[in-house]
Formats: C-alpha cells, sequence, structure tokens
C-alpha cells in the first residue's frame, strides 16, 4: 500500500490556480526528490499533501482519507520540515528536538524511555548532540536547520515530507543529510523532499518528480527525468549529464538561449 | 540543575511569594489594626469592628488582587505564546477597551446608580462582544496576525466610543467616575465582586492552562504547528474565548489594569527556559506576586491618596515596555 496517494489534486491560492491535477503515488521505502523551478508547486503540493491548504482532489495518507484524519492521527503518519526556520523562543535545542514526540505523547505524560531514544537518536544522526544545550535560537542557518530536521525525525512518521533541507548546508553536511534520508528509506520510511540542487536530486533520489507550472511534467528514476532536454524546456538552462559510477551527474552549465527569447518574447506579449 | 528541576523550584519559590504578599496585603491598610490582630480577627467569625474591616474590606480586596494578577501574568503568557510575539498582552485583543467601554456606558446611562451590578455585568458583556467581532474578522484560516489586526480594530474604536462618551457626558461627576473607574483600583470591591468575577475567570483559566502543548509547537510556527497535530481554529477558540473570559472579568470588577501580561512573561521566560508551557502557570504566580505587591505598594507609598493601582503599573510598566521595543530594534538590526 502506498504511503501517499494523491490524485486529481488541484490548489488555488489568492485565485491562482498553483497546482492542476496532481496525480502521485509514494510507495514505502521510496526517496523522492520534487524539483521545479520557482513558482512551480513544489511547496504548495506538500503543504496540500499535509492538509495545510485546501485543496480538492483525493489524498490518501497511508490508504486513509486526509481530510477525514483528526490533527493528531496525521500527525502519527507524517512529519514535515517546513522551509521556513523561524523559531520563536529561544528553548534548547534538546527541547526543539524534543517536541517531535509531542505527538507520541499523552497530554500530561512525561517524557518515556521510547521518546529520550528517539530525541538521542534524532541528535546523533543529524550531528547536533554537541549543541544539545544552546538556545536554538543562536544557532547559525545550517545548525538551525538540522535541528529542525532532527525535530521531525524524532517524530518516527512512516512519511517525510521535506521542503527544500538542504537549502543553507554547507557540502558536508548537504551529503551527510542525503546519507540520512537514504539511510531513512532503506529501514522503510518514504521521504519525498522538495529540492533545488539538480546535483544533490540526481545522485541521491530513487525517483524525481519535476514539477511546472502546478502540474507534473515528468515522474521517473533521475536519468528519465533529468534529461538535456527536459532541463532545457523547464527549466531554460543547458545542463552536462552523465552517467557516472554511483550515480547520475548533473551540472548547470549555463542558460539556454532558446529559453531566454521564448521568456523576453512572453514578457512583450504581457506588457 | 536539570531545567525541569530549576522550572520545580522557581515554582516553589513563586508560591511562596505570592502566599506571603497575600499574607501581607491583609494587614495593610488605613485602619489602625496590627497584623497579628488582624489575622486573628479574621479567623474569628465574630462581629467585631477589626473582623468586619478584614473580612469585608481587606479579604476580597487580596483575593481579587491575587486572582486579577493570575489572570494578566496567564493571559499575557498564552497570548506571546499563542502570537508568537513578545510584544503582545492581553489588550491586545481588544478586551480590556471593550469592557472597559462596557462599564462607561453603564456609569454614562446611570444604570450604575440604579444597580451596583450593571457595571461589571455590562463590562463583561462588552468583553464578549470583543471577542465575538474578533473572532468573526479573523476569519477562518485562525492565522494570528488577523487576530492581532482585529484586536487592534476593536481596541481602537471601543477606545473611540469610551471617548465620546466622556466628551458628550452632560454631567461633569459620570464624567469624573468615568475618568477614576478607567484608572483601575482594588480599593472598595466587596466579596460580591469576588463571586461575580469568579466563575469566568476560572473558566479561562482552564481554556489558557489547557494550550500549554500547543504554544510550545508553535514555538516552530503554524505550519509546522498544524503538521505536529495541533488543531489550528480549536487554539485560536480557546486562546481568544480564554482571555476574553479571564481579562473581561478582571476588567469588569477591576478597571483596567495594563502591563503586568505583557512585563510578567517577559521576566520569566528566561527562568522556565523559554518553555511556552512552562512559562503559563509561572507567570500566573508571577502576575499575582506582581499586582499583590502593587496594590500593597499604592497603599503604603500614600496613603490616604488612593493612588489608582492600574496608574502604579502604567508608572512602571510603560518605561519597561520601551526598554523591549529598543532591545526588539537592536535584535532586528
Amino acid at each position: 500500500m502506498s504511503r501517499l496517494a494523491v490524485s486529481n489534486l488541484s490548489a488555488s491560492l489568492g485565485g491562482n490556480t498553483v497546482l492542476k491535477g496532481i496525480a502521485l503515488s509514494v510507495g514505502p521505502g521510496e526517496f523522492v526528490g520534487l524539483i521545479g523551478p520557482n513558482g512551480a508547486g513544489k511547496s504548495t503540493l506538500l503543504r496540500a499533501c499535509l492538509g495545510l491548504i485546501p485543496s480538492s482532489g483525493e489524498i490518501q495518507l497511508a490508504g486513509r482519507d486526509l481530510r477525514r484524519m483528526t490533527a493528531a492521527d496525521l500527525a502519527r503518519h507524517v512529519a514535515y520540515v517546513a522551509q521556513d526556520r523561524d523559531i520563536a523562543w529561544p528553548i534548547t535545542v534538546e527541547a526543539l528536538v524534543d517536541l517531535g514526540r509531542q505527538p507520541h505523547r499523552g497530554a500530561f505524560a512525561r517524557s518515556a524511555l521510547a521518546d529520550q531514544e528517539a530525541v538521542e537518536a534524532a541528535l546523533q544522526r543529524m550531528d547536533i548532540d554537541k549543541l544539545r544545550s544552546r538556545r536554538a535560537t543562536d544557532l547559525s542557518g545550517g545548525e538551525k536547520a538540522r535541528a529542525l530536521i532532527a525535530r521531525a525525525l524524532a517524530q518516527q512518521a512512516d512519511l517525510l515530507l521535506a521542503d527544500e533541507p538542504v537549502a543553507g548546508l554547507d557540502p558536508a553536511h548537504q551529503i551527510a543529510l542525503m546519507q540520512v534520508f537514504r539511510d531513512l528509506t532503506r529501514q522503510g520510511t518514504s521521504v519525498v523532499a522538495s529540492m533545488h540542487d539538480l546535483g544533490l536530486a540526481a545522485r541521491w533520489c530513487d525517483r524525481l518528480v519535476l514539477l511546472e507550472g502546478g502540474r507534473i511534467v515528468a515522474d521517473g528514476p533521475p536519468a528519465a527525468v533529468l534529461t538535456a532536454d527536459l532541463l532545457r524546456r523547464v527549466y531554460g538552462i543547458e545542463a552536462y549529464v552523465t552517467e557516472a559510477a554511483g550515480g547520475l551527474i548533473v551540472q548547470p552549465t549555463r542558460l539556454a538561449q532558446a529559453g531566454i527569447e521564448q521568456e523576453v518574447a512572453g514578457d512583450n506579449i504581457h506588457g | 540543575m536539570t531545567e525541569t528541576a530549576r522550572y520545580r523550584l522557581l515554582i516553589v519559590l513563586l508560591a511562596i511569594l505570592v502566599t506571603s504578599l497575600f499574607v501581607l496585603s491583609l494587614t495593610v491598610g488605613p485602619a489602625d489594626v496590627s497584623p497579628w490582630q488582624g489575622l486573628a480577627g479574621l479567623f474569628a467569625g465574630d462581629d467585631s469592628l477589626i473582623g468586619l474591616v478584614m473580612r469585608e474590606i481587606r479579604l476580597p480586596r487580596a483575593i481579587l488582587g491575587l486572582m486579577i494578577g493570575a489572570t494578566l501574568g496567564l493571559s499575557g503568557a498564552a497570548l506571546q505564546g499563542y502570537l508568537r510575539n513578545p510584544l503582545a498582552e492581553p489588550g491586545l485583543i481588544g478586551v480590556s477597551a471593550s469592557a472597559s467601554l462596557g462599564a462607561v456606558i453603564a456609569i454614562y446611562t446611570g444604570l450604575s446608580a440604579l444597580l451596583p451590578l450593571a457595571l461589571p455585568l455590562m463590562a463583561l458583556g462588552g468583553a464578549l462582544c470583543a471577542v465575538l467581532v474578533v473572532r468573526l474578522m479573523a476569519g477562518a484560516d485562525a492565522r494570528p496576525l488577523s487576530v492581532i489586526l482585529a484586536g487592534v480594530a476593536v481596541s481602537t474604536f471601543a477606545g473611540a466610543m469610551t471617548s465620546l462618551a466622556l466628551n458628550l457626558s452632560p454631567n461633569p461627576f459620570a464624567a469624573m467616575e468615568i475618568m477614576f473607574w478607567m484608572l483601575g483600583s482594588l480599593t472598595d470591591r466587596s466579596m460580591t465582586h469576588v463571586w461575580l468575577a469568579a466563575p469566568f475567570m476560572v473558566l479561562g483559566w482552564l481554556m489558557l492552562a489547557s494550550l500549554g502543548r500547543a504554544l510550545d509547537a508553535l514555538t516552530l510556527g503554524h505550519e509546522t504547528a498544524a503538521s505536529m497535530g495541533i488543531d489550528m481554529k480549536r487554539v485560536q477558540r480557546l486562546a481568544v474565548i480564554g482571555t476574553a473570559a479571564s481579562v473581561g472579568a478582571a476588567t469588569a470588577v477591576a478597571g483596567a489594569i495594563g502591563f503586568v501580561g505583557l512585563v510578567v512573561p517577559h521576566l520569566l521566560r528566561p527562568l522556565v527556559g523559554a518553555r511556552p508551557s512552562r512559562l503559563l502557570f509561572a507567570s500566573a504566580l508571577g502576575g499575582a506576586a506582581l499586582l499583590l505587591a502593587a496594590d500593597i505598594l499604592v497603599r503604603v507609598v500614600a496613603p490616604g491618596r488612593d493612588l489608582k493601582l492600574g496608574v502604579l503599573t502604567a508608572v512602571l510598566g510603560a518605561p519597561f515596555f520601551l526598554v523591549l521595543v529598543m532591545r526588539a530594534r537592536r535584535q532586528m538590526a
């Protein structure tokens, strides 16, 4: 059974249709990369899958209708890493990660051994166990990002939705995070992450979903999605794409000339 | 010492402080009664003058100081957590201004002269109207910013109507009475006021106290909290109605007392590891301590001059607010 099954999903924000007829299914242990240019609808799709924005169409989590699930039920099935990394109060990193255990606890229950173990594992996994007593608001951007991902890992849901989790991370931590996601999927967790780094997406994801203007234009293994042709059409870039040991290598090189001309022509029509 | 142990110690210390200030409040007043005589008179249950002064004047005053202070501290902590803003306070959602307007209407129309309970009842009605309007204006998306905007609009309107009543007041005594009432005070309150306010306050406390987990989750923002199983519509309902019931009742019996709800959570936040859930109970105790202390101060500093409690909290609170704003600006720069 798929962890996430979306069909005919549409959504509009402020009168603009931002998602159109999306169909997507994510199975157990899959690592899906959500790619597409700015404004393609990546974040909106993730939000819609969590019921954070109104949408039409079907969304099923673990075989159940999202709109019939209670908020607490939802939290036990899916964890979310938002793009927004604003932390309101100077709580400690450990307290922040422990928030991920909240959906598993009763209203007045204290932290059980399982909770402490999950928090500990998440701190280790994201390489922030040394920061545990620091105030979360004092962390650097990359450290904050890792703490927030650790919070979602501590939630131990079957499905992890992450909105641009690698943004702001240094190369070592980008690769480390990809490794964490791959380890998680090996253990059966499904991960859907939106990302802009096509090189990382190509090397690490099992499957890529390419969005353009609120529609899915390609869905498949990286080699099938990241073709020079599609990249030129959707992103308007030329890219160096080659198979190598350990996966696909994608390196955007320059703007595609045709793409720019098209855009200029488009501007003239609108203007 | 772990954070949890430190939190427990803080609660115990605050509880001791509140108890001491409560007892001290009972022993301060214009009547020439020694502390020991007074406390003995309180429990004697006879009809002696001392017993009457203690039971009918000082006890309600101390109880109201405790309850109103706790209300202001708790609702301040809850609103700051809900709105994710350290500058939020109960007055922000329009409750205080609307409760004041209700009371002013009662004085202006002479209703309060006919029926003493009309004033607090009208004030409560004003607070409830404010909640209905704020909830309607804030809309279905339950975003904190819409609540702030709606609250500011309601506050401004209620303030304008209050000014209008003062402006048009045909009778200078009514205008005086309105002014005096708006300054906020615990002088000459009776047990009737306590019984009138208590049910609404307790109801509001329960609603606000149930927000702990939601406020913790809101540390990470509206969307993350919603993804963690927090029903944001329910949170908005509890925060707004809980504040209206408790602060509305407080304003109804004591007038507008500002800044306690702003200052207390801010002072205690570093001592509870900044966790919004822990700040709730600590701020309730801290608010009670601060208001009891302020009410003792107005009686000691200017005996016989009837220095208003709301004036004192504003005089001490406003400079504090300025420092807060300046520090927030420096952090943003």
